[in-house]
């Protein structure tokens, strides 16, 4: 079976979950509901085969409700074929771990919970992965300045902030031409 | 010695050893054994330290400037080579390391993340080890050609000349002293 037939076969199980699929140059995305994520993603897995998990990422859709969305890259080992499962999650919602079904998820899960704040239920070891303990933001989260905060945890580590001085690489989040959603540099506080 | 043919010579005095009698003072002479036997820290923390390991093998050959003994003990090193990222979690290590290298004690911030954050103006880069840990030399470079470093060392040697052996280079012992 190929991507293509993959999904039809995802939107004749599940139905009015799967929310949207896209087609964009050969890559096959299917949205669907957080309730019903765990579901899609074990079916992938033990039924059309997805033995292989790419990537767990998220992103952050500031302003819009639900906020944030999870983004899973599966493919074959062999692989044959690709597919994206993406599932929309609200700030105050979990999302199923899935390190049950690939145990290579365990520090992807944990990437997007230290630099996102997303919480995932049922994961065995839920500790922040590349800040540490105790860091009290979630750095990649629109909201967070590039420059960083100010943070003090004394005899672990501080964090001061980066003097950004019109810098580059700024962007904001949301609607708006490219004037106003690239500005030089950008203050949040 | 007494010579045969004079048998007033002094007895106590050879004149055959003028040539070995150097007259200086103490501190230039300790500062001239102490900048020719730097025994580097490698702080290696990115590319540049790959410069670094460059600056020490054969074609560089930091040997020539009595540096190429790179302890990784801070026991036993005389300066800190801080090259590369220094982020914030690994910032308080650098300084602990730092801490425990006995006096005298030099550090030379190689390339621009050690100097200054370099090109990382973000929430996780401390911008430049001179925030926590006292910098006797800055290479710049991203990352510096070995050449750049090993004229670091030579700059850290002329500092070096010119420093107090005692007043200068043991600081924090006279600040334990006095405290």
């Amino acid at each position: 079976m190929s991507s293509a037939q993959d999904i039809e076969a995802l939107k004749k199980k599940f139905g009015e979950a799967v929310v949207a699929t896209v087609e964009f140059r050969g890559e096959h995305t299917a949205e669907v509901k957080l309730a019903s994520l765990k579901e899609v993603l074990a079916h992938a897995r033990e039924t059309l085969g997805y033995d292989f998990l790419i990537d767990i990422s998220s992103l952050d859709h500031f302003g819009k409700d639900p906020r944030f969305e999870m983004v899973y890259e599966l493919a074959t080992v062999d692989d044959s074929k690709h597919l994206r499962i993406r599932a929309k999650v609200g700030e105050e919602d979990s999302v199923p771990s899935v390190v049950s079904l690939w145990a290579g998820a365990e520090w992807h899960e944990r990437e997007v919970f230290d630099m996102m704040g997303i919480r995932f239920d049922d994961h065995p070891d839920l500790r922040r992965i590349l800040m540490w303990e105790g860091y009290p933001y979630y750095p990649l989260r629109k909201d967070f300045p590039l420059a960083g905060r100010p943070s003090e945890m004394p005899d672990v580590a501080f964090t001061g902030k980066a003097p950004l001085e019109g810098g580059p690489f700024v962007t904001a989040p949301g609607e708006g031409n490219p004037v106003t959603r690239e500005p030089r540099s950008r203050e949040i506080d | 010695m007494v010579s045969d043919n004079n048998e007033i010579a002094h007895a106590a005095y050879d004149s055959k050893i003028e040539g070995n009698v150097i007259f200086t003072r103490v501190d230039a002479a300790i500062n001239w054994m102490r900048k020719n036997s730097m025994w580097p820290m490698p702080m290696g923390l990115a590319c540049c330290a790959i410069e670094m390991m460059a600056s020490a093998c054969s074609r560089f050959d930091l040997s020539r400037f009595g540096a190429e003994v790179m302890r990784f003990s801070p026991r036993q090193a005389d300066v800190m080579i801080v090259a590369g990222t220094v982020t914030y979690k690994m910032a308080l290590a650098v300084k602990r390391i730092w801490d425990q290298m006995p006096e005298p004690k030099w550090c030379i911030a190689m390339g621009a993340c050690a100097s200054s954050g370099g090109m990382y103006r973000s929430y996780a880069v401390l911008q430049g080890i001179d925030n926590l840990i006292p910098v006797d030399v800055y290479v710049s470079g991203c990352p510096p050609r070995p050449e750049a470093l090993i004229e670091g060392l030579m700059k850290l040697q002329s500092k070096i000349e010119g420093e107090h052996a005692l007043e200068e280079q043991k600081k924090e012992f006279f600040e334990e002293l006095s405290s």
